[in-house]
């Protein structure tokens, strides 16, 4: 499988539609979330836990001094598949504005993957909290 | 001497659901599912899917209502229901209440009993293996009472720690509610012999009988159960059915659960009057279809016989012990064999439960993952989450074999070894 570490969402969104099979596509998620990186282990508090997974989620924000600015997510989890789906809430996100942050509608990227027919009710309320998280953070920083 | 095990490849055939091969999916597409959470919900044979297309075809109407031919059709085939329901579980036909499930009786009797004979100081003691349906309503009762919960531990290795019971029977304790069987474990809990110690401590004695009924032959008379519920989609009936069961003193003293018409005996202005139990409990109305499809998950288990359903799930349960166990880093999280029922839950080293559950998925094995309605256990344990295998009279041992090639497939995928 080719390298994942420097894909953008747009050769994601490709690459999902050229697997087609959610068994392949399942296997891409575990393999890009290979790549998210590695996420210091005093950060593993509750306080960072993303509430509403069935696996652990943890996420942390640096918000960069520039004018205006801008948001640097990390995040990790002990399952893959959701590292993987944090890969896309990351190369969605990270690195972006709070205004850019909360005008994205990642909805539209995940029907776009497929995600709403293949995820479990309780793997999409993991999906949307994680979100949610995002969002929240993005909200503080432009208060 | 236990019972000649059942032909299982015959009765898969009653089942229609086990039969159609899956559509979807790169590796499972004709496939058949091996389905493994029966513990979650079972699938229901041809005579109860039959059995409620016969109703609504043929004969339905709101039942205890209509004086006309379809009304008396449908009392009398849930009054047929509730009698057998009765003889299934050892008790009067007016003794047997529909309700919409174990966590619906649970929490009647949790309102209608504890709301009314629970006092400040007063305890109700569960344990550590319960499942939220068994713990959250006492939480919610003893709060609103002022009533004090108390959790029995387990032992080392994870069966009710009876040598503690009598330490935590006191004066106060006014209840004991225990699981039949754990949906985690697997432990069978000796259900008959916590009633006498709970009785002689001058307590009432429940029992979730979710896990269980499906499994092991109960019989609330001769064990000594005060109250017992169960669920009708557990025993390979239909979902939005289940049944509260307690001794008829005990239905007349409680108060009713919840209000509405059938409940009443009479309603005034100011006030109303309460029908016979087990109207008294019955308020609305209750599942029609589904109650009367129980009776014909009912008949078809006891034609099968829970003897030689044990003996075909013992059989099938040490075959996925002995072949689970050759995954490294796999542990089982339950007791000994002898002390359990056809349930493996377990985690794997360097695996989450998630990964495992969903890449199972793709292959068409279907499994539980996460912590199975059972927080507190899970913390006990010391585990976040956990894979749950569960195994009913028509598994194989060939969906044993798919499940740990499957784990196999999972743990490749997950650790890039392929």
């Amino acid at each position: 499988m080719s390298s994942t570490s420097s894909m953008n969402l747009d050769d994601l969104i490709q690459e999902f539609d050229d697997l087609g099979d959610w068994a392949d596509q399942c296997e891409l998620l575990i393999d890009i979330g290979r790549d998210l990186p590695p996420f210091p282990d005093e950060f593993r508090t509750e306080e960072n836990k993303v509430h509403g997974c069935q696996s652990n989620v943890w996420m942390v924000a640096d918000v960069s001094e520039s004018d205006p600015p801008r948001i640097e997510l990390r995040a990790d989890s002990d399952a893959m598949l959701v590292k993987g789906l944090l890969t896309i809430i990351l190369m969605t996100y990270s690195g972006r504005t709070a205004d850019e942050i909360l005008s994205i509608d990642i909805q539209r990227i995940f029907q776009r993957l497929g995600l709403h027919r293949h995820l479990s009710t309780a793997r999409k309320n993991g999906l949307a909290g994680m979100v949610k998280r995002v969002r929240e953070i993005a909200a503080r920083v432009r208060s | 001497m236990s019972a000649a095990p059942l032909d299982v490849l015959e009765i898969r055939r009653d089942f229609p659901i086990l039969n159609r091969p899956l559509e979807t999916g790169r590796h499972r597409k004709g496939l058949l599912p091996a389905f493994l959470d029966s513990a979650a919900s079972a699938q229901k044979p041809h005579c109860v899917i039959d059995r409620e297309r016969e109703v609504e075809e043929q004969f339905y109407a709101n039942a205890y209502r209509g004086v006309y031919y379809f009304g008396a059709r449908v009392d009398e085939e849930l009054e047929a229901s509730r009698a057998a329901i009765g003889r299934f579980v050892g008790a009067a036909p007016e003794e047997v209440v529909f309700t919409s499930g174990t966590t619906m009786s649970l929490n009647l009797i949790a309102r209608a009993w504890g709301g009314k004979f629970l006092q400040p100081g007063d305890e109700v003691l569960i344990t550590d293996m319960e499942h939220h349906a068994n713990i959250v309503p006492w939480q919610m009762i003893c709060a609103e009472r002022g009533a004090t919960l108390k959790w029995l531990p387990l032992t080392d290795d994870l069966r009710l720690d009876l040598d503690q019971l009598d330490a935590y029977l006191t004066p106060r304790t006014k209840l004991v509610a225990v699981t039949g069987m754990s949906n985690v474990l697997g432990t069978i809990n000796p259900v008959a012999e916590i009633a006498k110690r709970v009785h002689a401590a001058g307590a009432l004695f429940a029992v979730d009988a979710a896990q269980s009924v499906p499994h092991l032959p109960v019989h609330m008379r001769s064990f000594g159960i005060d109250f017992l519920a169960f669920s009708g989609h557990k025993l390979f009936g239909p979902s939005g059915v289940g049944v509260f069961c307690a001794r008829e003193d005990l239905l007349r003293s409680m108060s009713p659960f919840l209000g509405g018409g059938h409940m009443i005996d009479r309603v005034w202005k100011d006030h109303s009057t309460w029908a016979e139990p087990p109207a008294k409990f019955e308020a609305g109305t209750i599942p029609i279809v589904q109650a009367i499809a129980l009776h014909a998950a009912i008949d078809y288990v006891t034609g099968l016989g829970l003897n030689r359903i044990h003996a075909t799930e013992e059989a099938l349960l040490r075959y996925a012990h002995e072949k689970l166990t050759t995954i490294p880093g796999l542990t089982i999280h339950g007791p000994a064999m002898e002390h359990k029922g056809a349930i493996c839950s377990f985690t794997i080293d360097g695996a989450s439960a998630e990964d495992l559950a969903s890449l199972l998925d793709v292959q068409g094995v279907f499994v539980r993952h996460g912590h199975h309605c059972t927080m507190p256990l899970h913390d006990r344990l010391g585990i976040a989450a956990s894979v749950r295998a569960s195994f009913a009279f028509y598994n194989t041992r060939e969906e044993v074999d798919r499940l740990v090639n499957g784990l196999h497939f999972a743990l490749d995928r997950i650790h890039s070894r392929s």
